[in-house]
């Protein structure tokens, strides 16, 4: 058998440099192993691509801002509040909702890799990954947010939740001012993806 | 002591590469592949959630920094198939391919149940023993962040939390010990715990004074403050 290879390097390094290709390779070999059906792939893509996205979450945190008793149950036990609106699933098995207010704003971060609440945020974006995120949102919270156009008050507290387990925290923000007469619907339009994980404040609204 | 992906609180990183909120989920198709072929490989059952994450930080430093987060996912993957004795380095390296035994052929996932098993999940908690702390208590963390059964091995304290005293403010019931699941060691469940830490204890100088950075912990990282 042609050994062209040394045994310490590590086996990923056996596969093509180019990503996209060494996708490919894998995916190419495990179909011919008879251990992968490429349409179940493309189920999946299709499923967090365009089923399972931010729009979930919102859909809750409307629904928190309007319906006290739903708010509560949220803040007792987010996996059944959520569960009963249809959202379980792979990452969103243990939730907690967290509530900013006027004193605290909460953020949250996986330090170790990517720890994200799939069912209600979908996949986590390109910054919630990046080095720069995991690195520094811990330390200095304040200089991040100031980069994603937050800017708190000194009077407000930070807490910054490091996804360290298998919980998965969905931030509620704050409702903005002056939308005390909108539908559900409409309130989850000003919820965006970067306010529920609390390094975005949900939209203002334009009168 | 920790690997490279242990990355709380260190300095050098540069800005946040911000994007707009409305960034489609996958930015190239091969990103999306990679996902998807990532919880393909994990249906057939050879590994964990934690087996999966620790092969991923033991890419070596060079490797882990140079590559991009889903070649991150294609290395473990790629490792973790032949660690596993699912695919050989021979094959790896585009030599003749071996079907696999009938077994674990019967394991692939198929297109009709993806649905099913992405909405099934896979709850961490179990039953275990009755929680030592109470929301409210003062507990200290281990003081070096590490595997105490396996040199080098998985842990989910992170190095910047090694050592600190701090407040239970959650408590979460017995879930699966990440040190010991990573390394085929049984799920020996323990109760978890979110603690919250002053920022002041963590970085000396804190940002601002009564800023909170909070962790889930196994109780077995803790131990009592008097």
């Amino acid at each position: 058998m042609p050994h062209d290879h040394h045994d310490d390097c590590p086996p990923h390094s056996l596969l093509p440099p180019d990503p996209a290709l060494r996708v490919k390779a894998l995916e190419t070999l495990l179909e011919r192993k008879g251990l992968l059906d490429p349409s179940a792939l493309d189920a999946i893509i299709e499923t967090y691509a365009h089923k399972v996205g931010p729009q979930n979450g919102a859909q809750v945190v409307a629904r928190a801002w309007i319906d006290a008793e739903f708010h509560a149950a949220l803040m007792s036990d987010a996996t059944a509040a959520v569960s009963e609106m249809g959202f379980y699933g792979r990452q969103g098995e243990h939730m907690v909702a967290v509530q900013n207010t006027e004193a605290v704003h909460n953020i949250v971060v996986c330090t170790l890799c990517s720890c994200y609440p799939w069912p209600l945020l979908g996949i986590p974006p390109g910054w919630y990954k990046s080095d720069a995120y995991r690195a520094r949102v811990v330390r200095e919270p304040r200089k991040v947010l100031a980069e994603f156009g937050v800017v708190l008050p000194e009077n407000k507290k930070v807490r910054v939740w490091d996804s360290t387990a298998e919980v998965r925290y969905l931030i509620i923000p704050q409702r903005p001012k002056g939308t005390e007469g909108m539908s559900e619907a409409e309130l989850a339009n000003l919820v965006t993806r970067d306010s529920m994980i609390g390094t975005g404040l949900a939209k203002e609204v334009t009168t | 002591m920790s690997r490279v992906h242990d990355m709380g609180g260190r300095f050098g990183d540069g800005p946040v590469p911000v994007g707009s909120d409305t960034d489609p989920a996958f930015a190239k198709d091969w990103h999306a592949r990679a996902l998807a072929l990532t919880l393909a490989a994990g249906a057939l059952g050879k590994w964990n959630i934690d087996i999966s994450r620790h092969a991923r930080e033991c890419l070596s430093p060079k490797d882990y920094s140079r590559f991009t987060y889903y070649e991150k996912w294609m290395g473990g993957l790629a490792d973790l198939l032949v660690q596993s004795g699912v695919v050989t380095r021979d094959e790896l390296a585009g030599q003749i391919v071996q079907p696999a035994p009938d077994a674990l052929k019967e394991r692939k996932l198929e297109a009709q149940n993806v649905a099913g098993v992405l909405a099934a999940g896979g709850p961490a908690d179990r039953l275990g023993p009755a929680p030592q702390f109470a929301v409210g208590d003062r507990v200290k963390t281990r003081r070096i962040a590490r595997n105490l059964f396996v040199d080098g091995g998985h842990t989910r304290l992170p190095t910047y939390a090694a050592g600190v005293e701090g407040e239970v403010i959650l408590s979460h019931g017995c879930h699966v010990l990440p040190d010991a699941s990573a390394h085929r060691l049984g799920e020996q469940p323990e109760p978890l715990y979110t603690v919250v830490f002053d920022a002041g204890d963590l970085w000396g100088e804190p940002e601002r004074a009564g800023d909170e950075v909070t962790c889930d912990l196994w109780q077995s990282y803790l131990e009592p403050v008097a």
